[in-house]
């Protein structure tokens, strides 16, 4: 019963700190808006300040759903990475999304693409993150069975041709290119817009309920392949739906938002110290976790140094590398083991 | 129960089994046993359906074992590998439960508490229930591991070396809980290296060399000591125990400094 009592604090504590940190990231920024006005505009209510409610609507909602929306995916895709491969330091770019992602995304910068219109960079790192995914998954392959190693490794591989392929495009760019790049490359949600978070959002959606459909399966992975196909599931089948929700997922969260590190290797971390590993609890908790950590962070890019929009991926990696460094070693310690 | 036919393994250019051809049957405890490298592990997996043949075929129940769906298959036989870890830290009770999967959405699931609860009385790890599986020793883990796999109530059971890790006491423990599962109706495979203990539990022993069967049959008539000496490559003594009349199987010992002597 003391295991039931936390899963619903925790549950209810995240879902708390994505009200809380929803409503006053809507308000924070250049253009201070008060907390009140924030509800005010959310149920619907007009504002005294009409350039207020203009900036709510325009700009800051749609930046703070497209914060939410990645960092979920981010979570949940994560979660399944770890849970599919049964190791922990798994995480979506092992498999080659966000370098294949990068290398669609700097092709459409560098060759100045505009068949989509403002669509084309993230339409083209989608395609070629999925396109890297599906090579990873194909080259991993031998004897109609996927091994976690091998998979793992031909990930590394492929990571690496397609950051070559990066350095390359990037030496052919002129200035202007170099520079979108490296912005693109240091991740962020600014100018995130309506039409944007309502592309990303079908495919966030399909990618959460998939993984909660999957999640309890995910737990006799931790057995071991073999052990798991005696236990009745079918893990081939398995893993090629992980990885293509994790390919669509992430894809379509790096293609706007560019690279955001270490969401996907952190939250479930953090879960599992919590509530433990069981996956029906991990799935939906990660989902929210990195929605949190996400919205959190963007808060964080845009509040702590004034007039300066930091790059989310750096924030996130800056204050949450130190910070799972040290919960690792306590674990560690207290535990004998990984969490 | 299970089926093999002129099972033979290949894995590159050597022929882990060799035509082998062996039968589970109802009621009977079938023991494995033969030197290092001999095949029985690869044997097993072969019988499990976990590797591809490179001749024969594996009958379970009357069908081809890689036809059945793998839930299907999970119903109807359990298997215990050599090696059990666990990626995360689960707790033991729960590593247990998930010996029920296989039964989710059907009648059976409402067994799932008790049925959790007897096999873990039974392997003598209930006390462990809210341990992390990580944290726990070897011999525990392999008992966990067992009860995982008596969790999910098949008719057959395979057990790779089961006893590898566990003290005197639960080596006799598990052979016993192999026994009662035959007696109720239930067919076990037991990979075993000790070959006291196969002499004592098994009904039919198989014995294993090269890759190939070269004897099986109830315990009495296969542990010989002629055989068992030219297939471990090894002097083995066979007697009655004074007792009770079953073979003993030691090795013939002797100490370096007293062959040097």
């Amino acid at each position: 019963m003391r295991a039931r009592t936390k899963v619903v604090t925790l549950f209810a504590v995240l879902l708390v700190a994505l009200v809380v940190v929803s409503v006053v990231s809507a308000g924070a920024g250049q253009y201070g808006v008060p907390v009140s006005d924030v509800l005010r505009a959310l149920t619907g209510q007009p504002l005294s300040d009409p350039y207020a409610e203009g900036a709510l609507w325009a700009v800051r909602f749609p930046r703070v759903v497209m914060s939410l929306l990645v960092g979920a995916v981010l979570g949940v895709c994560g979660a399944l990475m770890q849970g599919s491969f049964g190791n922990p330091l798994a995480e979506p770019g092992v498999v080659g999304v966000s370098s294949g992602a990068a290398v669609g995304a700097c092709l459409s910068i560098v060759f100045g693409w505009t068949f989509l219109g403002a669509f084309t960079t993230p339409g083209a790192a989608f395609v070629a993150g999925l396109i890297t995914t599906s090579a990873v998954y194909a080259l991993s392959r031998s004897g109609g069975r996927t091994g976690t190693v091998s998979m793992i490794l031909t990930g590394v591989a492929v990571n690496a041709v397609a950051m070559a392929a990066v350095a390359l495009l990037m030496f052919v760019g002129d200035q202007a290119a170099r520079e979108q790049i490296i912005f693109w490359q240091l991740g962020s949600v600014a100018g995130a817009r309506w039409s944007y978070v309502w592309v990303i959002a079908p495919l966030v959606l399909v990618a959460a309920l998939v993984s909660l459909a999957v999640a309890r399966r995910l737990d006799l992975l931790a057995l071991g392949d073999r052990q798991a196909r005696h236990l009745g599931v079918d893990v081939e089948r398995l893993r090629l739906v992980v990885v293509c929700v994790v390919a669509i997922g992430v894809s379509a969260a790096v293609s706007y938002a560019g690279i955001i590190s270490f969401v996907g290797l952190v939250v479930p971390h953090l879960i599992r110290m919590v509530v433990g590993p069981g996956h029906r609890v991990l799935v939906p908790a990660s989902l929210l976790g990195g929605a949190v950590l996400l919205a959190a962070a963007d808060l964080l890019a845009r509040t702590v140094v004034s007039y300066a929009d930091l790059p989310i991926g750096m924030v996130t990696a800056l204050v949450g590398g130190p910070f799972f460094f040290w919960l690792l070693r306590r674990t560690r310690t207290r535990e004998g083991g990984w969490a | 129960m299970i089926t093999a036919e002129n099972v033979s393994v290949r894995l590159g250019n050597a022929l882990l089994v060799d035509d082998v051809s062996v039968q589970l049957r109802t009621g009977e405890v079938l023991v494995l046993v033969g030197p290092n490298g001999a095949g029985k592990s690869t044997l097993l997996s072969a019988l499990a359906g976990d590797v591809p043949l490179a001749n024969g075929r594996v009958l379970l129940d009357e069908t081809p074992v890689g036809e059945w769906r793998a839930v299907e298959a999970a119903r109807r036989r359990a298997v215990l590998t050599q090696h059990n870890p666990v990626s995360f830290p689960f707790h033991t009770r729960a590593v247990v439960e998930m010996g029920r999967a296989p039964w989710r959405g059907m009648p059976e699931e409402d067994d799932d508490e008790a049925v959790i609860t007897a096999v873990m009385a039974d392997t003598g790890v209930d006390h462990l229930a809210d341990r992390a599986y990580p944290t726990l020793s070897g011999g525990e883990q392999a008992r966990v591991a067992l009860a995982r796999v008596l969790a999910q109530r098949t008719p057959v059971l395979m057990l790779d070396e089961p006893t590898a890790a566990l003290d005197v006491r639960h080596q006799e423990l598990v052979l016993k809980l192999a026994h009662r599962h035959a007696r109720a109706g239930g067919g076990v495979l037991v990979v075993l290296h000790d070959l006291g203990l196969a002499a004592a539990h098994a009904d039919r022993v198989a014995v294993l060399d090269k890759g190939r069967l070269v004897a099986v049959g109830p315990p009495a008539e296969v542990c010989t000591a002629e055989l068992l000496s030219a297939v471990y490559r090894h002097p083995v003594e066979v007697f009655p125990h004074p007792r009770t009349g079953v073979p003993v199987v030691l090795p013939v010992r002797s100490r370096e400094e007293e062959e040097c002597s």
